[in-house]
């Protein structure tokens, strides 16, 4: 039973981690994207629009080729969370539009986004299906190892998800390796923290912006992509991602930053907004109901509001968000 | 001694054929002509969206899209109602962003407002008076979205925290609590839905008599007016309006002037928060008359575009929260008609605010040609 | 170019906005292998024609070359490239980065290797020239100096061969100053050619080789250090003594308004910007503060606004003239003050940072100081924009209506808003910070005009000014600040240009052999 809590804590956590990590790589150039909830469902709907039509061309559903199953939807998942990714760079970083507000229309415009295209998708293209189903190409996301059915728990728990679960955490390793240790990511979150310094040195203030910004988005719209094609198997519903992408941006406060505790953190998150299933089981002389679970679904939240607070009162510089987030650069401005 | 002098003689030898200036000096007239171009240029990008996903003529769209929204009296009215309520939301962040105070919180406390108009209608409206229910109604509303606000403006106030992502982090924290309450007071034991409160004797409602007023939102309507032209006095005439545009503009200014610049931002969350909490209570006691996690509706980040976009001026806002509210109504017209999905308005709205955001770096800067080679032709 | 200069400017001219020109038709060169000190006073564009040789701002007209190149200097990197290096008075670090990695931002990790790499260059470096820098520590742990010398090794280690050290001894201690003046030794003795910043004399005396001087703008020579005096230099910087035409009433009856005893204030850096500083304010007399900009004027000023913290063992007495009260100002807050019914009216420096609200227009602005008044919950607009309007019509302010931004309003017209209205409070004392900075002739005079009319009323002025000229014209007495220190009053009737500036730039070891002739003679 905790194994099988685990499997779906890991389930819930791998969309969050992609949402932190896209968030935290944008975050460390000083760009406070807050249109990453929008970005997710974008990057989500794109991988549907290009398995779906992927799909409908097949004459036969059993013809389907693996690699293109799952190259279409990633390509148009990724070329999706870009085109978010470049709206945004530009509105904030070329045209110094306020962060706030470009984030929040990012959203607004994402969501509406996935959601039309989620319920208008049949009818514009015409297409004689009752619904959106994708579990052609659902079923090369969510395959894994078969090994895993034979290995017990160790196997439920490790080996049990699809490809896109992996990338999750390579990424997130790769991406906190990258700010520590190489010197782009060092450039990074100079930028982050004081452009004018930055700028000084010799650092493209405006590239690194840019790219992660869009690299950023790319890693957040695959947490959408994974939700879809693996979480719910494929089968669209509007406003099913719900609250992930705040969530996902509470988790980059939680984990103060940093890509690997993500991970952990991501997982940790994905435990409290199940847990609820559980509780019964762990605890039976706890009496657990319906409403109860709303009051725990609370908890990542407010550990993050915690963890803000306490931040901020240690006032510890390691643990303080960029210094220029939410700022816009310009040179001559001093 | 590693020396790095890889000199760059591309870099040095070549000039930008351009650079970016910041101005000030645009008249005011200009600021609003480039404003009103960005919308038309939006609405057409709009409309060549419209066209490529329904495959009719544009204008007749258009025709549709205006049918939508005010081709009915009952439509008007929906409207007018709508437009109240995100007006109202948009009026109480705006003390708060004037003061650069990121309040991005409104969405959790309209909630917690509503919620405050649920607990006193379901729980006392059969106990107390239908007046005294509508008085405490009134009260318990405001002051719960005035102590929602106020946290966050505590912490920011003493210790800088970071206020964005505070309040942001305080709407998921008031949708499960409000989630936990539909549990808690569900009609139906078990599927989280409060029915109607107080069918039979209204009270706590906040409507006019149906014979007066025939869709109930009247009485709305004319709250968040007086209350557009009271935010207009407040920020434009009162002493602490004055306070809250000096602390805004400069924290340096604000202190040689001898305002406490702690209690002002403590001082004008809580006055946001409890309008907040007004728009709480017009929704649930004056619209709904129940609560869902989702009554907010997503007004509360709304409201931030709309205030923005106005440049924090109430009346203003009555423009920007209609041009939404109305883009809105017609884009889900469309919808209807054409058999696409709602979520088409806000497709729209997105569009039209990317334009009008955009449309500000042209205000406040000029690009100019680098003068070098100018002045050697002179 | 015909000589071996290391850079050469042709002909830069630089403006910000249509009405602020900061470097006016500047040509000059700097030799390899020397110690250039800038020098001039604040405002006369020193930093904005080095900003343009480090790639911070380009040029609007004008050429610059680097060994008898012309160059384009579009960014920092473009500089670096040419081997110029700029150490700001505004540390470019970042505060989260140790040393080793503010050192890395920016450049290949093939040409510098890892961390291990740069952390023996780093100290290899301050083996070479004689500094002590932990590769290791975050910058937020380190001094100031300990920052200052990151900065330089920064330079350094990107191959800078033209060095710039804005203002670089301002944040450091004596000590601090003779080990870097040491270190640009060695610096030079390797080749490197090194600009200095800086308005102080005897530091420009002490590691210069050459001197150029700017004055509002404008370059007017430059001197071999061997060849110059303090009284030459001060001469080239403030210029020659120019008869002004400013009336200075006598005031027969002077109060005791203000008596300052003991007043220490620490800068945001916790470095003692004002050091046990005592002198008496009468009404009725325009007292001088005169002094190298950052030596104190802004500290005195906000400790008596009520702005600035003192250290303890500090007094501000204020004597009410009406009721002969005396009250204490150290420790309270504007409003405070307000409150005690002392009727204090400050000028700032930073008019539009401080003093206004540049995005209100003047009527608006007029009520900063004065809203409160009255119980209504709501602001008086009448009187504010009758105020305005006064004062746009008697100080001949031009402005296209009284609700035009100020921020819109050019440099003189800013100060006018904001003299008028500190004058229209009615008060008993009147701080004014460079009141008269980038105005022109006619508006310098009204303000002038204005100063005096108060003290005829009996309100006691004090004046800190940069232009001695006026400050000798204008004031009866001249109180002069050097590193934070009061180095003495004099007389404004008296006193020499020369003697003031002297008394500007050399420490007071030299004040006390006193051949000076004012009767008024410090009191401290």
């Amino acid at each position: 039973m905790i194994v099988s809590f685990i499997h779906r804590a890991v389930m819930q956590g791998i969309p969050l981690l992609f949402g932190a990590t896209g968030e935290i790589v944008t975050e460390k150039s000083g760009n406070l994207n807050l249109g990453i909830p929008g970005v997710m469902y974008v990057g989500g709907i794109s991988g549907v629009i290009g398995a779906f039509m992927y799909e409908n061309s097949l004459p036969d559903k059993s013809m389907a080729n693996p690699f293109l199953a799952i190259m279409i939807p990633l390509l148009c998942s990724l070329l999706g969370s870009l085109i978010m990714g470049l709206i945004y760079s530009f509105l904030t970083t070329t045209l110094r539009a306020n962060q706030n507000v470009t984030g929040l229309a990012i959203t607004t415009f994402g969501v509406g986004l996935g959601n039309f295209f989620g319920g208008s998708l049949i009818k514009i293209v015409g297409a004689d299906v009752p619904s959106i189903t994708l579990s052609t190409t659902s079923k090369f996301f969510s395959a894994h190892l078969p090994i895993a059915d034979n290995l017990g728990w160790f196997g439920e728990i490790f080996l049990s998800y699809g490809f896109l679960a992996y990338l999750a955490v390579i990424i997130a390793i790769v991406t906190s390796l990258f700010l520590k240790k190489t010197r782009t990511g060092l450039n990074l979150r100079a930028v982050g923290e004081n452009p004018a310094t930055a700028d000084a040195a010799g650092v493209n203030v405006t590239r690194y912006k840019y790219f992660a910004t869009c690299i950023g988005s790319m890693i957040a719209g695959l947490g959408g992509l994974y939700y879809v094609m693996d979480y719910v198997s494929g089968v669209w519903s509007n406003d099913g991602f719900g609250d992930r992408g705040w969530l996902a941006i509470a988790l980059v406060i939680f984990t103060v930053w940093k890509p690997n505790f993500a991970i952990i953190g991501s997982i940790l998150f994905g435990g409290l907004y199940i847990v609820h299933n559980y509780l019964n089981q762990f605890f039976p002389f706890i009496p657990v109901d319906m409403s109860t679970q709303e009051l725990i679904k609370m908890a990542p939240y407010l550990v993050t509001v915690l963890v803000l607070i306490i931040n901020s009162m240690r006032n510890k510089r390691e643990n303080q968000p960029p210094e220029a987030l939410g700022l816009s650069y310009f040179r001559e401005d001093r | 001694m590693t020396t790095t002098k890889a000199i760059n003689k591309e870099a040095s030898s070549r000039e930008k054929p351009f650079h970016i200036v910041k101005r000030t000096d645009m008249p005011t007239w200009k600021s609003w002509l480039i404003r009103i171009l960005s919308v038309l240029a939006s609405l057409v990008v709009c409309a060549i969206i419209i066209v490529a996903v329904t495959g009719d003529n544009p204008l007749e769209v258009y025709g549709t899209m205006i049918k939508g929204a005010v081709g009915s009296a009952r439509r008007v009215w929906v409207l007018l109602q709508e437009v109240a309520l995100l007006l109202c939301v948009s009026l109480a962040v705006t003390p708060a962003f004037k003061m650069r105070f990121w309040n991005i919180g409104a969405e959790g406390q309209v909630l917690m407002g509503g919620l405050g108009a649920t607990a006193v209608m379901l729980l006392l409206g059969h106990k107390l008076p239908a007046p005294v229910v509508l008085v405490l109604v009134i009260v318990v509303s405001i002051l719960c979205g005035a102590i929602w606000g106020v946290i966050p403006a505590v912490f920011k106030a003493f210790w800088n925290t970071n206020e964005t992502l505070f309040t942001l982090m305080m709407n998921y924290i008031a949708i499960q609590i409000v989630s936990y309450f539909t549990y808690v007071w569900s009609s139906n034991k078990g599927n989280n839905v409060i029915n109607t409160i107080n069918v039979d004797n209204h009270a706590g409602w906040l409507n006019l008599p149906e014979s007066v007023d025939r869709y109930g939102y009247l009485l709305n309507i004319i709250i968040v007016a007086v209350l557009t032209v009271l935010m207009y006095f407040y920020l434009n005439r009162s002493k602490q309006g004055y306070e809250i545009a000096v602390v805004g503009e400069s924290i340096n200014t604000a202190r040689y002037a001898g305002i406490n610049v702690k209690k002002v931002i403590i001082r004008t969350m809580l006055i946001s928060g409890a309008l907040c909490g007004v728009a709480g209570m017009l929704l649930v006691s004056g619209t709904d008359h129940t609560i869902t996690p989702n009554t907010a509706a997503g007004r509360g980040f709304t409201a931030i575009m709309v205030s923005w976009l106005a440049k924090f001026n109430p009346l203003f806002m009555v423009l920007t929260s209609l041009l939404l509210v109305f883009m809105e109504r017609g884009a889900i017209e469309i919808s209807t008609v054409f058999g696409l999905n709602t979520s088409f308005s806000e497709i729209i709205a997105g569009i039209i605010i990317f334009f009008i955001i955009g449309s500000e770096f042209f205000i406040n800067y000029s690009i100019k040609r680098t003068r070098a080679k100018e002045v050697e032709t002179k | 170019m015909e000589n071996n200069a290391a850079v050469s400017f042709r002909h830069i001219t630089k403006a910000f906005g249509s009405k602020v020109v900061a470097n006016k038709d500047v040509s000059m060169d700097i030799m390899g292998g020397e110690i250039l000190a800038l020098l001039g006073e604040n405002g006369s564009g020193k930093t904005t024609l080095m900003n343009m040789l480090s790639g911070i701002y380009h040029q609007d007209s004008g050429e610059i070359f680097v060994n008898g190149e012309e160059v384009h200097i579009n960014s920092p990197k473009d500089a670096y490239a040419l081997g110029i290096g700029m150490i700001h008075q505004h540390f470019k670090l970042v505060d989260v980065f140790s040393a080793t990695e503010n050192v890395a931002l920016g450049m290949d990790k093939k040409t510098t290797g890892g961390a291990k790499e740069i952390a023996k260059a780093i100290t290899e470096i301050c083996d070479r020239y004689g500094f002590d820098v932990d590769p290791k520590k975050k910058v937020y742990n380190m001094t100031v100096s300990q920052k200052q010398t990151l900065e330089i090794v920064k330079a350094l280690y990107r191959g800078a061969n033209i060095l710039i050290l804005d203002e670089p001894t301002a944040v450091l201690t004596p000590q601090e100053t003779d080990k870097l003046f040491a270190v640009l030794r060695n610096m030079k003795a390797d080749g490197k050619s090194i600009i200095i910043i800086t308005h102080k004399l005897n530091e420009v005396l002490a590691i210069s080789d050459r001197v150029a001087i700017l004055r509002k703008g404008e370059y007017i020579d430059a001197v071999k250090t061997s060849e110059a005096t303090v009284q030459s230099l001060t001469d080239m910087m403030v210029g020659q003594k120019v008869e002004l035409d400013i009336e200075r009433p006598e005031i027969e009856d002077k109060q005791l308004r203000l008596s300052v005893e003991h007043l220490t204030c620490l800068d945001k850096y916790g470095v003692t910007a004002l050091d046990d500083v005592s002198f008496e304010a009468y009404g009725g007399e325009i007292l001088g503060i005169a002094g190298i900009s950052g030596s104190g004027q802004k500290q005195l000023l906000e400790a008596i606004a009520g702005l600035q913290a003192a250290q303890d063992g500090a007094s501000i007495t204020y004597i009410n003239p009406d009721t002969g009260n005396k009250e204490e100002l150290i420790g309270k807050s504007v409003s405070d003050i307000k409150k005690m019914g002392v009727a204090l009216s400050f000028v700032p420096e930073d008019r539009l940072g401080m003093g206004l609200v540049g995005a209100m227009g003047m009527s608006d602005n007029m009520m900063l100081r004065s809203y409160e008044k009255g119980h209504s919950p709501f602001t008086n607009r009448k009187a504010p924009r009758e105020l305005a309007n006064k004062v746009k019509e008697e100080l001949e302010v031009v402005t296209p209506g009284i609700s035009t931004p100020v921020s819109k309003l050019s440099g003189g017209n800013v100060q006018k808003v904001l003299v008028g209205r500190e004058i229209a409070s009615d008060p008993t004392v009147l701080m004014a910070a460079y009141a008269v900075r980038g105005l022109d002739i006619n508006t310098s005079y009204t303000i002038y005009r204005l100063l005096n009319e108060q003290k005829k009323k009996g309100v006691a002025v004090i004046y800190v000014g940069e232009d001695l000229d006026v400050l000798l014209a204008l004031c009866d007495r001249i109180a002069v600040l050097c590193g934070g220190k009061l180095n003495g009053i004099v007389d404004g009737r008296t006193a020499t240009k020369e003697e003031v500036g002297l008394m500007m730039t050399n420490l007071n070891t030299e004040e006390k052999e006193g051949e000076k002739d004012d009767n008024n003679q410090s009191d401290q």
